[in-house]
């Protein structure tokens, strides 16, 4: 378009518009925000790929994430090393995801490991405990909450083996009508 | 129970052996699309190799499929789409695949740039997205449904505009000659209009604006200043009253494919899927959640109102079990009860009708009479029938939501059941008014009207049905705008000032989306029934729901507290849009009605020439040659007619057959899967079973199994977890029983 920006080669421009659901232009106000999270870390100049990523505690203190109930564990799900250390390419691929034009299938696997505390790819009894307690402030009484978890359970799962395995949510998920726009961050 | 015990084999709590399955495998691989997950389920029950030539297998699967899918669709992390899109340019794949792709990119370019274009050019990006993050997307729905209410208006205004009003107003630049439409003559053709006052005072004038009487009457606005039949351009004839006819039909049948495209994502999801109380909790939990939420008050009131759905939820379980226990005594005092309310209901429906009716009346004769009163009176007189309206709609919501709670229905019922009547309500209330102005305008003195309606009292009736519409429109604004100013924000200091215990108890102003939906649909009715005797009203429509995003975009940031009742963003579009079409064939009604049964005025108007003002088509069709001709009247004859609904019918019954079918297999994979689930417990116990009596009495590895496909399973699992048989050597008491 003949913007004469020296943060990204074309080629790699290119690479991230095919590979996530920003545009351009959104690609480079992205990196403006990475950027300013810490200025003295991120280089300006990202032609030569630099080896750059950014701790949990600078990422989750984003207006965006600030008041997200679940905010570690998704800065985490999007981290290769899973202690929530982002590089550009992981920070692009979060918003990617949580955009708006990204299919639900993929929402569906972050969402899995998002809700999914304990990393053992199952939502067993522990992990919902830990979801709804995040979800109202910890004021269900015990009951209540057992009573929420069962019902929850009972309803998705489809082996019986009293927690979620993953093709059980995912079925969940296809009948959830909500799911696509409220699993969602504007950025 | 010890089935757990068998699964829980390691210390970690993790149990090897599931962990080996290739469902497990794959999900932890997470590089294959969803529509494969399903064919690989096959595969492995026809494979029995070893466990690195079958993941080899699957992943030559795999990639099959993931050649044809652009990169960006491809359900993987980033890193592997990179090295995904450098393996793809790196191949130099055969032309006609990469033209494929090349082809794709182009369009993709193109189609982002019409979307940056498009992101420009949207209204009020920017409040839309602050009210967003202060109270997630129930309520952003209702500001969505506002911006395509003024996108809809301004698009019928400038249909209007483009084929009524232009030609009109160019025709005194160009050298065209018009043919004025003129009746013959007669009683019927003499135009009273008020009197034209000398000095008209300042106050008159303020009533003439409001009320679109006197100088206000003979201007663009009303249909009575539509009086060119035929303009005679050099090259070609305009028609300008058919085309004023043509036009009421295309904004009708304009507004009808919007609203069913928009509504069509909605109804395909609700037809589909089960009732919303399936699934309730793992919504609630796993989708409940907006991930827009910016502010930190906002984000506190999201969570009590988590709280608060999840104890209705919890609620609404134990109603429906309380239900379920009824004796038949309680559920004969429960539907007594239920009568005697809906007939009391009844009752106050049929006061306010007739109120209107009365309204109406009384302002219509105060208007023949012209008795001056004083400026107020006037002004009361002449806004009465919508004073009345607006008292019955403030009135009824409050009354039908306190007796439904003594008709003991469960609560999502209630909310729905309340809403359908105040819809009922608010749109038959214009029904009334419209009824008891036509009985008005027909009605002569003696028997028979021989101009079809009565040309003393209305020498112009569409103009006067235009100014009652005008009115209404112009009413329901300053009613909006007094409201906000002097209800709520009084209101507001009152809760915030004032120590008094009823005033807190009382507090802020809720702002109800169901009540505020119906308002705007309200709105949106009249002016629909309204643009065709008054042209200028889509305009006006628009400018009225502009202002009125600001007003409600104040009101609800500084005025209101959002309900503590929550409105799912999916099912509440779909609502408005189906109430939106209910008020759209409402309003359709009076509008083919009055073209089709009541005399045009011959005073007035375009179709003065004309008997009715549908006239005009077939006097103009009847000026087509032959063959159109015939083929126009063939169209519309009985033959065609008959044959087209059948074939309709049957198309109907065929997609809705269809989907019954969807639905029954659906149900049934679902029920499979589950079997499968639990085919693969059971399997797994007999397994681990098994190995334990093997490892009791030792024998050959192959020969021990049961199943042809345990020896993969048993070296590799031997081989793999050797902590796990250490643990199957001191089995827990209770599995002694099997």
């Amino acid at each position: 378009m003949g913007n004469k920006q020296t943060i990204f080669t074309d080629e790699q421009l290119d690479a991230y518009q095919d590979c996530t659901f920003f545009t351009r232009k959104e690609i480079l106000r992205l990196h403006g925000r990475y950027h300013e999270l810490a200025p003295h870390l991120v280089p300006m100049d990202y032609t030569n790929e630099p080896d750059c990523k950014l701790p949990l505690a600078l990422i989750v203190d984003m207006p965006e994430l600030k008041e997200n109930p679940f905010r570690n564990r998704i800065v985490e799900s999007f981290s290769e090393d899973g202690m929530g250390n982002l590089s550009f390419n992981e920070f692009v691929d979060m918003f990617s995801v949580l955009s708006e034009t990204a299919p639900r299938e993929l929402k569906a696997i972050y969402a899995f490991k998002i809700y999914d505390f304990n990393v053992d790819n199952y939502l067993c009894k522990e992990d919902l405990e830990k979801t709804l307690n995040r979800l109202t402030k910890e004021e269900l009484t015990p009951e209540e909450v057992d009573l929420v978890c069962e019902k929850t359970i009972d309803e998705a799962d489809l082996d019986g083996d009293n927690k979620l395995s993953y093709s059980d949510f995912e079925n969940m998920i296809s009948r959830a009508p909500d799911f696509l726009s409220t699993f969602h961050i504007r950025i | 129970m010890e089935t757990d015990q068998v699964f829980f084999t390691d210390y970690s709590g993790r149990n090897p052996l599931l962990d080996q399955m290739p469902s497990y495998q794959a999900s932890l691989n997470r590089g294959m699309t969803a529509k494969w997950r399903g064919t690989r389920r096959g595969r492995f029950s026809s494979s029995d190799s070893q466990k690195g030539a079958e993941s080899s297998f699957r992943r030559n699967e795999a990639a099959e499929e993931m050649e044809l899918l652009p990169i960006y669709a491809l359900v993987q992390p980033m890193a592997e789409k990179r090295r995904e899109k450098r393996r793809r340019l790196g191949k130099g794949q055969d032309l006609s695949r990469w033209e494929y792709w090349k082809g794709n990119y182009v369009f993709r370019q193109m189609r982002e740039n019409a979307k940056v274009l498009q992101n420009h050019l949207q209204l009020w990006k920017k409040d839309i997205r602050l009210i967003e993050g202060m109270f997630g997307t129930g309520i952003l729905s209702y500001f969505y449904f506002l911006r395509f209410l003024v996108m809809l208006n301004l698009a019928i205004f400038l249909l209007m505009f483009a084929f009524v009003m232009l030609p009109m107003i160019i025709v005194p630049h160009t050298s065209a000659n018009v043919t004025w439409s003129q009746s013959g003559g007669g009683n019927c053709s003499s135009y009273k209009i008020g009197n034209p006052r000398a000095l008209p005072n300042f106050h008159e004038q303020i009533t003439d604006l409001l009320s679109g009487e006197g100088f206000m009457e003979r201007t663009y606005l009303f249909y009575g200043f539509y009086n060119m039949d035929k303009i005679h351009f050099p090259h070609f004839t305009y028609n300008l009253s058919l085309a004023y006819l043509l036009t009421t039909v295309a904004y009708l049948l304009f507004s009808l494919i919007w609203i069913v495209k928009r509504s069509a994502t909605g109804f395909k999801r609700s037809l589909v899927q089960n009732e919303d109380c399936f699934q309730s909790f793992c919504n609630k939990i796993f989708a409940g959640w907006d991930f827009c939420i910016t502010n930190k008050t906002t984000a506190k009131l999201k969570k009590s109102i988590m709280l608060n759905e999840l104890r209705i939820d919890l609620e609404e379980e134990r109603v429906r079990q309380k239900i379920a226990e009824r004796s038949r005594t309680e559920r004969l005092r429960i539907y007594f009860i239920r009568f005697v309310l809906n007939v009391f209901v009844i009752g106050v429906l049929a006061a306010c009708f007739y109120s209107i009716y009365l309204a109406t009346s009384l302002s219509q004769d105060a208007e023949m009479n012209k008795k001056k009163v004083n400026f107020l009176m006037d002004l009361i007189t002449e806004y009465l029938p919508s004073i009345v309206i607006t008292l019955a709609n403030f009135i009824t919501p409050v009354l039908f939501s306190f007796i439904i709670n003594f008709e003991d229905y469960s609560p999502s019922f209630e909310i729905r059941f309340t809403l359908m009547r105040c819809v009922f309500m608010r749109l038959t209330s214009i029904g009334v008014l419209l009824l008891s102005l036509w009985r008005k305008i027909t009605r002569c003195d003696d028997a028979f009207c021989e101009c079809g309606y009565n040309p003393d009292l209305y020498s112009c009736w569409e103009s006067r049905v235009g100014q009652e519409m005008y009115k209404l429109t112009i009413f329901d604004f300053i009613i909006i705008a007094a409201v906000t100013i002097f209800v709520e924000f009084p209101r507001k200091f009152l809760v915030k000032y004032c120590n008094c215990q009823l005033i807190k108890f009382w507090g802020d102003q809720e702002f109800s989306i169901p009540q505020n939906v119906l308002q705007i649909v309200y709105g949106q009715t009249i002016c629909w029934i309204g643009t065709f005797y008054c042209p200028l009203l889509p305009a006006i429509c628009t400018i009225k729901y502009f202002l009125m995003f600001y007003i409600k975009k104040t009101s609800l940031l500084h005025n209101c507290r959002p309900s503590v009742r929550p409105f799912r963003a999916s099912r509440s579009t779909f609502f408005f849009l189906v109430v939106l079409l209910i008020g759209l064939i409402l309003a359709s009604l009076p509008v083919v009605i009055s073209v089709a049964q009541i005399n045009s005025s011959k005073a007035c108007g375009p179709f003065m020439n004309y008997t009715t003002s549908w006239e005009v088509l077939p006097i103009a069709v009847s000026q087509l040659p032959d063959g159109v001709q015939r083929f126009l009247s063939f169209l519309s004859s009985e033959t065609f007619a008959a044959s087209f609904f059948v074939v309709t019918f049957l198309a109907m019954f065929y997609v809705i057959a269809l989907a019954r079918g969807y639905k029954k297999v659906i149900s049934q994979l679902r029920e499979q899967l589950t079997m499968e689930g639990r085919d693969r417990q059971f399997l797994i116990q007999r397994l681990v079973i098994a190995q334990r009596r093997s490892k009791f009495n030792p024998k050959p590895p192959g020969r021990s199994s049961r199943s042809p496909r345990s020896p993969s399973y048993h070296t590799s699992f031997a081989y793999n977890h050797p902590e796990a048989m250490r643990l199957a050597d001191s089995p827990p008491p209770s599995s002694t029983q099997v």
